[in-house]
């Protein structure tokens, strides 16, 4: 028997280990809770209003209108254009970029550049874009084409450049041992590596500019999303909810296609 | 054939792996680098071929100075020098036979690199290997279905298709077992042999070493602390590497090493190409 008691007991290290910080930080977030709650200041009366005007325009929306399927097809076609025109330029656009934002292979000034265009295009969402371009280029599929090519770009380009850094570098290394030069250390080290997850990406990439091309149509940028925006504010809800119905089924189109191709590149 | 005069390095943390470090290679000969995790082994390897750059001193492979090419004539330096590693740093969704030909890319244009167009006698070449390496008939078999002990074949293959003026090898035998590593250190030495192409060998194992090396060098503390023949290395020399230890078992009893190597044949014959 050893002279010291042996301890028969043990607890994990806390996580803030000085009980002031810890417990001030619990009452300090039940405070929080609290507060916003109570400054959320719910109109109650006017929700009250709001829901016989809801079940009014569900009740004129069945049955769904697909009279004007012309108008319906026509939009529906120049979405998936949209996406898939954007999806195309925006996969090839990603490459350069995804390789000047990789740290391992750019120099810092060029890697920089490349993180900060990735911030930027990231920071605002779709439809702030897409009221740019309608701004400059006017209302239409032009403006809806180029503000996906800019998400879809900075999209898979932010996955290849994160792809690109997690490579383990000895096969760099070993390429690069051999003589090679940087673009033959790009086509054989680092392009057989990559190339599955860039095809998964822009795949999904392309379902999600399905969805979202009915989305910036409604600021004005063409296909569907205007035509229903259209529907809406001439009270049309029949031919809405028709374009709705049309949407869901193209999503899920678009969902199976993606889940499809992706589940082929392992 | 390669010396090294005055080699330095201290890395930006601070470190200094090489401090000083002066040796020759003037015939073809394998040599094992011995030495502790940190010594500066794989920082020796790595500078001959610039992965690492030196911090001072001259490196010359056939007279001409590594330390002070530009990067263009490094790149062509670097086609005479083939590495071998101890992940075998095979690109993992490449065929076999892309593996082997990426040792002449510093050969062929950026297209024929593309279109994986190779002159027919660098074909021939990486078959002739393939076969020579024990591994007929995987040229179209991916890198990341092969064994650990396949992997380093098709490292130690890819190296020589650089058809190199020197073997730069780290770890070889670090990831494998022992039998597997023995068979690795047996071909490797065969084929440097057989091309006349002097090895630096970074290895762990003393045994291995003292087996397959026709000279030792050990690092210690960055600097060279011995360099001689496998069977100078004693227990004052291993402790001059390594530090204070009971060196009796690892001390190869030279009566065994004929038997040794008999059975090592034997036993080589018999799994050929089977490993």
């Amino acid at each position: 028997m050893s002279a010291r008691a042996t301890p028969t007991t043990w607890k994990p290290p806390r996580l803030i280990a000085h009980p002031y910080y810890r417990h001030g930080f619990t009452i300090l977030a039940i405070a929080y809770l609290i507060w916003s709650v109570g400054s959320l200041d719910i109109d109650w009366t006017r929700a009250s209003h709001g829901l016989p005007r809801a079940a009014d325009m569900f009740a004129r929306m069945v049955p769904p209108d697909f009279g004007r399927w012309q108008l319906l097809v026509k939009g529906m076609i120049e979405s998936v254009q949209m996406a898939l025109a954007a999806s195309l330029f925006g996969m090839m656009l990603a490459i350069p970029l995804g390789l000047c934002a990789a740290r391992n292979l750019a120099p810092l000034p060029v890697y920089l550049v490349g993180r900060a265009l990735l911030a930027i295009t990231r920071t605002f969402h779709e439809v702030i874009i897409a009221i740019f371009f309608v701004k400059i280029f006017g209302f239409g599929p032009l403006a809806g084409i180029l503000t996906l090519v800019v998400a879809s770009m900075s999209f898979i380009g932010k996955m290849l450049a994160e792809d690109i850094e997690n490579l383990p570098p000895g096969q760099m290394e070993a390429v690069r041992a051999t003589g090679a030069s940087f673009p033959k250390m790009l086509l054989y080290a680092i392009q057989p590596q990559i190339l599955p997850r860039y095809l998964g990406v822009s795949i999904y990439r392309l379902d999600a500019n399905i969805r979202h091309s009915t989305v910036v149509g409604i600021v004005g940028a063409g296909g569907i999303g205007q035509v229903l925006a259209a529907s809406f504010s001439r009270y049309d809800y029949d031919f809405s909810l028709a374009i709705l119905i049309t949407i869901v089924a193209l999503v899920f189109l678009g969902e199976f296609f993606s889940h499809w191709v992706r589940a082929r590149l392992r | 054939m390669l010396s090294i005069t005055d080699l330095s390095k201290v890395y930006k943390t601070g470190t200094r792996a090489l401090d000083g470090v002066s040796l020759t290679v003037d015939k073809p000969q394998v040599v094992a680098i011995i030495g502790s995790s940190g010594a500066g082994k794989s920082t020796l390897i790595r500078c001959i071929n610039r992965l690492v750059e030196p911090t001072a001193g001259q490196i010359c492979l056939n007279d001409l100075d590594v330390t002070t090419l530009s990067r263009r004539e490094l790149r062509k330096a670097r086609r005479r020098m083939g590495m071998i590693f101890q992940e075998y740093n095979l690109v993992e969704r490449l065929t076999v036979m892309e593996n082997l030909l990426s040792g002449r890319l510093g050969y062929v244009s950026l297209w024929q690199a593309y279109r994986r167009n190779y002159p027919p006698h660098d074909i021939a070449a990486a078959f002739e290997l393939l076969d020579r390496v024990g591994l007929n008939g995987y040229q179209d078999t991916r890198a990341d279905e092969l064994s650990g002990g396949q992997r380093q074949r098709v490292g130690i293959a890819r190296a020589l298709m650089q058809q190199p003026d020197l073997l730069l090898v780290d770890e070889p035998t670090a990831s494998l077992d022992p039998k597997t590593s023995r068979q690795i250190m047996r071909l490797l030495c065969e084929l440097a042999q057989e091309r006349g192409t002097p090895a630096l060998v970074n290895i762990h194992d003393v045994g291995l070493a003292q087996d397959f090396s026709d000279r030792i060098i050990g690092l210690s503390g960055a600097k060279i602390v011995f360099d001689g023949h496998p069977s100078e290395l004693d227990a004052n020399a291993l402790t001059a590497i390594y530090g204070e230890e009971d060196w009796s078992a690892t001390i190869r009893k030279v009566e065994d090493e004929d038997t040794k190597r008999e059975n090592d044949m034997k036993t080589f014959e018999q799994e050929g190409a089977a490993g």
